[in-house]
């Protein structure tokens, strides 16, 4: 078997075996701690560009669903494809069991050319992650050296978007949603709601297009990246019509409202982040996936804080003191992660239920 | 916010250990009492299990050892006068308990407010079909269901749901009464048993063979709600939970299963309105995303003590805040300490849960598991794989196993088929031999329908073992195999037997070879922190476990010489219990009092020792000598202690010497001389202490040349069992050669003990401690049983009553001798038999014994406190009470739980049997034999009683009892022999017919079944007829009935005094602090 290793920016190297396919490549090196849905994050176009480190050990358990698509969206993958550039476990599943199975997480990265590295102690790699941050990193196969890029630098957006314009589901209300990166149970989640989608390409101009409401999807990398998108959406706002964003959807809002945004540490990426609705005692348990965040104190006097994190107190959401647009920095979409928030989904109808249809 | 309202509350604990019962109800007690005392709430506890952490000074404000039953907790709600009561953390008995009050009207006669989940939601989930009704209103599909209150219904039910079914019976404990049927005479029988213990039964579609998950849930005020963990049974539906192997986080179920079941569990505590804590048990179809609620246990349950412990979250304490008032973003994670208590704990590790059975002391019982309760204790393993934890696990149960594999081949699975279809105890290791005999995993999935992946991982394990069986030394062994076997969870003993083939006599020595070899390789363990968040923050957490998956520690080690580690007492089973982790704690808490670190090793989930906020530091591992060195090697300790966890730290003591571990107290060649049977027999003589006479042999014809010198009746101790009891009394020839013939096996290998065994004899316990020798503090306690009764099965009286002066004076000097020969640092007990003051040493252990805490609570002198500031050679005060000047009086019973072994013949003898203890105080010894009696679920009797005197001796001591209750106008029906005896002597009583004579009326069994006693007393006529006689026939009808039953001549009488000299008006409602 081919020597493997995983490298960090700061040297720090663990050796391990490989999974899936034999590839030298690089990314941001970045830690999640779900306890279930590897084929979801995998598919996640979030984490395109970064090398996934699991804190569950065990993964692999119960195989990689089968390949079936539903009103033109598989059922069960939150993309055509794997987005994340490698994956880091501790303990690989070589067995696994489940009525939905269709093959291994190890065939399933070889299918679609993402290498993987298990055994290593991903304990220890996590706490110099939490320590020093997200870093560049590398997973290096014997014989195939590679550089270390920081996948921060170039535009992932665009990596992750769509190229086309598509429609998905029928009603009588229109859903513009750009694509940064878009997670399938987001359009999904829009769909079962009765509304139509027409999905667009993350640097579209939708402001000349018909419709009711608009949704900002989840992407990955630097929201500052998306210029073009921006732009976009301050035209957008000016047109009233209700807006719904999440993840990188709120830094683009954030942005377009005039706020900033920094970098996290080392991110949010699990299913257990606690988020207050801002003057309430709901708290939520939610799902996340963002490096990125808008910084709380830049928000515009016509903006608020919608929700906040109740463990490091960053922003979770913003809306418009009196327009009908919020965005969320957390999942309410889930999938994969708990479904505790997926009425936000409901209240962005009802805002464009509210809006009469001008023509 | 906090409810500023509630000032003083009392606090209901769940009484003694039984089987569905255990100690993870002192823990989620304790837990909640902490939080109350916060919150500077006053808290007044009732619970009669004096042997818990929950009873001990520091932890409520009051305590009653008193029955948690509606009358006793009305007569304390009217002298304290609470604002609020908890019914959450005690259990089925505090939940029921809390029920009846609020039916009966008290909780609103006294305006208490129930803290926590009201009692209207209690019900609802109680009450099956309103519990169905209420969960279909907002579509959570349960098992189709039909609730019966006849058999005729339940007939009806049957035929219109189908076969197979199972039966449940409403408000009992974890499956009692419950079962599967297949046809209706199957439905008969079980039904009928399942009306005995409710009045109203559920007839189900059975799901056997689903998943079956759990989820903790927790909800506040603000409608916030969390899913702590969940759980999944490596043993699909059809096994309780309770006697399944439990595996946390799910391991098989995709993200959509889990948070298909996630959210459903949010949706039914926020219709049933929980505040707090409650469990939520599905089945999930293996095969597609259909599922069923089976159960919710709207409190603190057995699964969420595992949760806590598997998670780190503490949910007892933060269900008495939420309880309080607060919100759950309002609390902090106690880990972390600086992130929120509103979040769901992240793994990053697998824990493996295995239930502790102890079938094998029942005669009579099944083995096999069902949908009902039989293990006595469970264990939790935590690796970082499947493989590690469960290897570890089934080493900590403590039953003589390695592991899955590199196990002793005398497994006698002999129908492996058999075993697979109907799994008893031992299924696990016929997985093992299953695979060894060619199986492949999906031969054995077809049988057990166990998930495929469980059966894929320990597939690793055997195939792992295949592989080191190929070498014949270590030199051989490639370095990185033998890394990977540590990895999977191999100790160095099944390493050694799988590639030396060590032998019996040599494992030791083997082992330690390994050990030797793949340190100098540098094969090491690592030490990692359970820290609720996967590593994501920062946590200085002190809750840690060992893990070969790893490349580096996550805590440092002070080596400042002020390390003290205290062995814990591993899983609860019968004969070690809940007194060792009261023992072990207090160990824990005077060690950090003293100034010292203290470092606890234990794997019970249920205990209070494990709970990582109460030392230093917790190593959540194995007591194995290789672990406990390895530990050793990384901490350095100043001293380790032995002597507070009963027996399992005991053995360790002459390996841990020899590996130069410090052992504090008394010296490990004083304990292996005490626990050596030869040597403490030739220390006995030298001291001229009596001792009865005794043999170890190892022929038929040795036994009975030494039988013919020392008389009948004798007590047999065979060191090998081949069924039923271990230990036993024979009284003649016969029985003699029965019991050698059909129970053991004797040879070379396996020899017998053989001793005189002296009738009549009381038998007298002192638990002391000493310092060099001396002894500084002693309790001396009476049992009421004459000896054969196992003294962790009497019922002991402390101070003692009925003892001559001379027999204490003797038995103090003895005590000392001993004390001083052994040279004993630290505590020790020691049992004696007295017969007209003529005394014996039965037994001596150098450790802390069961009545510690019984003793030391009475006393009011902490004994264990007193032992570790003796062991640590630190100063400590002598205490100068005399026990002459107690005026009052100490009783601790025995708790059977003989209802959920079926078939178990409910009586006592020379083995133990009972599952826990109750102690309570009195003004005199009726008084609190009465309450104890009370506790442990005895009722008074009003009108009828059956008395079944068995031999001369018994009849004789229940003479003077029938006449008290004739005097008070009793009907006492006897079967022949005692009706006669008793007419002879002048009391008239109704003559009853034996089970076996069924023409004949009234028969007992018929009087039983149709609840016409209320009382009955068997006195077995001899020690060893165990077969189905028709003693037998009514002590077991007596239990399915839940008729309350003695078994003892001298309880009876003590019991039938006391209740004919005492009203229930004459027990006094007094708190500990009470008696002075």
């Amino acid at each position: 078997m081919r020597k493997v290793k995983l490298v960090l920016e700061d040297g720090t190297s663990f050796e391990g075996k490989s999974i899936g396919y034999e590839k030298s490549v690089t990314g941001e090196v970045v830690f999640y701690t779900a306890m279930t849905g590897y084929p979801e994050s995998l598919t996640d176009p979030s984490y395109t560009g970064q090398i996934l480190v699991s804190t569950y050990p065990m993964i692999g358990n119960y195989g990689v669903p089968i390949d079936k698509k539903v009103d033109g969206l598989h059922s069960y993958f939150e993309s055509d494809k794997i987005h994340i550039t490698g994956l880091v476990v501790e303990d690989y599943s070589f067995g696994y069991s489940h009525w939905n199975a269709q093959s291994s997480l190890a065939d399933w990265m070889i299918s679609q050319q993402i290498p993987g590295i298990y055994g290593i102690d991903t304990r220890a790699l996590t706490k110099i992650l939490r320590e020093k941050g997200s870093m560049i990193g590398k997973i290096e196969f014997e014989g195939e050296p590679i550089e270390m890029v920081d996948p921060n630098l170039m535009n992932l957006v665009a990596k992750a978007s769509t190229d086309k314009v598509e429609t998905y589901g029928e009603g009588d209300k229109t859903v513009v949603l750009v694509d940064c990166g878009v997670k399938n149970n987001i359009i999904r989640c829009l769909i079962k709601r009765g509304v139509r989608v027409i999905r667009v390409p993350w640097d579209y101009d939708f402001t000349t297009l018909d419709y009711d409401g608009l949704f900002l999807t989840n992407g990955p990398g630097d929201p500052t990246m998306c210029d073009i998108t921006v732009k976009h959406i301050k035209t957008a706002i000016l047109q009233e019509k209700p807006i719904m964003g999440i993840c990188l959807g709120n830094q683009l809002l954030g942005l377009a409202a005039g706020c900033k945004t920094y970098k996290l540490k080392y991110g949010h990426r699990s299913h257990n982040q606690p988020v207050l609705l801002t003057g309430t005692n709901k708290c939520y348990i939610t799902s996340q996936n963002h490096g990125y965040a808008i910084d709380q104190k830049s928000l515009p006097a016509d903006w608020e804080t919608l929700f906040y994190n109740v463990n490091d107190e960053t922003n979770e959401g913003i809306r418009h003191k009196t327009k009908p647009f919020f965005s969320t920095q957390f999942h309410p979409e889930a999938s994969s992660g708990p479904v505790d928030t997926e009425f936000l989904f409901d209240d962005f109808i009802a805002n464009i239920k509210k809006v009469p249809k001008v023509h | 916010m906090l409810n500023t309202n509630i000032k003083k509350v009392i606090v209901l604990g769940s009484g003694a250990l039984k089987i569905g019962e255990a100690g993870e109800f002192d823990y989620s007690g304790s837990q909640a009492l902490k939080a109350l005392k916060e919150e500077g709430v006053y808290t007044i506890l009732i619970n009669p299990n004096i042997a818990t952490i929950q009873t001990s000074e520091e932890i409520a404000d009051k305590i009653y050892f008193l029955p948690v039953t509606a009358y006793f907790v009305e007569k304390v709600i009217q002298k304290e006068k609470p604002d609020g009561i908890l019914l959450a953390f005690g259990g089925q008995t505090a939940l029921n308990c809390g029920v009846d009050l609020f039916r009966q009207g008290i909780l609103e006669k006294y305006n208490l407010k129930v803290v926590g989940t009201p009692v209207q939601s209690i019900i609802n989930t109680e009450d099956r079909e309103i519990f169905s009704g209420i969960l279909h209103e907002i579509d959570v599909l349960t098992p189709r269901s039909i609730a019966c209150t006849s058999i005729e219904q339940a007939r009806q039910a049957a035929n219109t749901l189908g076969y197979p079914l199972i039966i449940r019976a409403a408000y009992t404990l974890g499956g009692l009464g419950s079962g599967f049927c297949s046809n209706e005479t199957e439905l008969n029988k079980l039904a009928d048993n399942a009306f005995s213990y409710s009045g109203q039964i559920l007839v189900e579609e059975s799901i056997k063979g689903w998943k079956e998950v759990e989820y903790e849930v927790v909800r506040d005020q603000y409608d916030n709600c969390i899913t702590v963990c969940n759980m999944e049974n490596f043993d699909p539906l059809g096994i309780h939970t309770g006697e399944s192997i439990v595996v946390a986080p799910s391991q098989t179920l995709s993200n959509s299963e889990y948070h298909m079941l996630r959210a459903l569990s949010i949706k039914i505590i926020r219709k049933i309105g929980v505040i707090g804590e409650c469990n939520v048990q599905f089945a999930l179809d293996p095969n597609s995303e259909d599922y069923r609620v089976i159960e919710v246990n709207a409190r603190l349950s057995r699964s969420s003590a595992l949760a806590s412990k598997a998670t780190g979250y503490p949910l007892a304490f933060v269900a008495a805040k939420l309880g309080l008032g607060y919100g759950l973003h309002e609390l902090k994670n106690s880990v972390t300490k600086v992130t929120t208590a509103c979040f769901e704990p992240a793994l990053d590790y697998c824990v493996v849960k295995i239930p502790r059975w102890d079938l094998g002391k029942f005669v009579g019982v099944s083995k096999n598991l069902g949908s009902s309760m039989k293990s006595v204790g469970e264990i939790m393993a935590i690796g970082r794989n499947f493989e590690e934890a469960i290897q570890k696990g089934l080493r900590m149960i403590g039953i003589g196993m390695h592991g899955f594999v590199g196990n002793r081949g005398d497994m006698e699975i002999i129908d492996i088929d058999e075993e697979l279809v109907n799994p008893t105890d031992r299924r696990i290791f016929a997985i093992a031999e299953a695979f060894h005999k060619g199986y492949s995993v999906d031969n054995i999935w077809e049988i057990t329908r166990i998930d495929k992946w469980f059966l894929m991982r320990l597939q690793n394990i055997y195939l792992l073992r295949n592989r080191l069986i190929e070498f014949g030394s270590l030199e051989k062994l490639p370095a990185e195999l033998l890394r990977d076997a540590k990895k999977l969870g191999f100790s160095d003993f099944q390493i050694a037997r799988l590639v030396l083939k060590s032998g019996v006599k040599d494992m030791n020595v083997e082992s330690l070879k390994v050990r030797e070899y793949r340190k100098k390789l540098g094969i090491l363990p690592f030490i990692k922190q359970i820290d609720t968040l996967a590593g994501e923050y920062p946590a200085q957490t002190n809750y840690l476990y060992v893990t070969y998956n790893g490349s580096e520690h996550d805590v440092t080690f002070e080596h400042d010489n002020k390390s003290i580690i205290v062995l814990g007492s591993g899983a609860y089973r019968i004969g070690s219990s809940v007194e060792f982790d009261w023992c072990s704690v207090n160990a824990v808490n005077t060690i950090r009092k003293e100034g010292f670190r203290a470092i606890m090793i234990n794997y019970n989930p249920e205990t209070v020792s494990t709970d990582y906020d109460n030392c230093d530091r917790l190593y959540f591992d194995e007591l194995s000598l290789e672990r406990v060195l390895d530990i050793c090697d990384l901490e350095e300790p100043k001293g380790t202690v032995l002597s507070m966890g009963g027996q399992i730290p005991n053995n360790l003591a002459m390996k841990l010497h020899a590996q130069n571990v410090p052992i504090l107290g008394t010296t490990a060649e004083k304990i292996d001389n005490a626990e050596d049977r030869n040597k403490f027999s030739a220390m006995l003589d030298k001291l001229e202490v009596d001792q009865p006479r005794w043999s170890q042999l190892t022929t038929i014809e040795e036994i009975f040349k030494f039988v013919d010198e020392v008389g009948f009746p004798v007590l047999i101790r065979p060191s090998y069992v081949l069924s039923g009891a271990a230990m036993n009394v024979v009284s003649n020839r016969d029985q003699l050669e029965h019991f050698l013939a059909l129970a053991t096996h004797v040879s070379k290998e396996h020899p017998v003990v053989v001793s005189e065994f002296i009738e009549n004899a009381k038998e007298i316990e002192v638990d002391a401690v000493a310092k060099n020798g001396e002894i500084v503090a002693y309790a001396l306690s009476e049992h009421v049983e004459f000896a054969g009764v196992h003294s962790g099965d009497a019922t002991i009286v402390f101070p003692p009553q009925k003892l001559y002066v001379e027999t204490i004076r003797r038995i103090k000097k003895i005590s000392r001798k001993i004390a001083k020969a052994l040279e004993i640092t630290g505590p020790f007990n020691i049992q004696y038999l007295a017969k007209d003051n003529d005394i014996k040493v039965i037994e001596c252990n150098l450790r802390a014994s069961r009545s510690f805490p019984f003793v030391s609570k009475v006393l009011k002198t902490n004994l264990i406190e007193i032992a570790t500031k003796a062991m640590l050679d630190v100063p400590f005060e002598k205490p100068d009470k005399s026990l002459f000047e107690l005026d009052y009086v100490g009783v601790k019973a025995a708790q059977f739980s003989f209802h959920r072994l079926l078939n178990a013949d409910p009586v006592s003898g020379v083995d133990m049997a009972s599952t826990g203890e109750v102690g309570c105080i009195g003004e005199n010894f009726y008084e609190a034999l009465l309450k104890s009696m009370l506790s442990v679920g005895y009722r008074i009797p009003k009108k009828t009683i059956l008395i079944s005197s068995g031999p001369a001796r018994g009849k004789i001591e229940l003479l003077a009892s029938a006449k008290m209750l004739k005097e008070r106008g009793f009907t006492i029906y006897a079967t022949g022999g005692t009706h006669h005896f008793f007419q002879d002597n002048g009391i008239e009583t109704e003559k009853v017919y034996w089970p076996d004579e069924e023409d004949m009326s009234p028969n007992t069994l018929e009087l039983i079944k149709e609840r016409k006693i209320e009382m009955v007393i068997n006195i077995p006529k001899d020690h060893t007829n165990r077969e189905l006689s028709n003693g037998y026939r009514i002590r077991r009808n007596a239990i399915d009935f839940n008729i309350p039953l003695i078994t003892n001549a001298r309880v009876a009488s003590a019991f039938i005094y006391a209740i004919c000299k005492l009203e229930m008006d004459d027990i006094s409602i007094k708190s500990w602090d009470e008696y002075k």
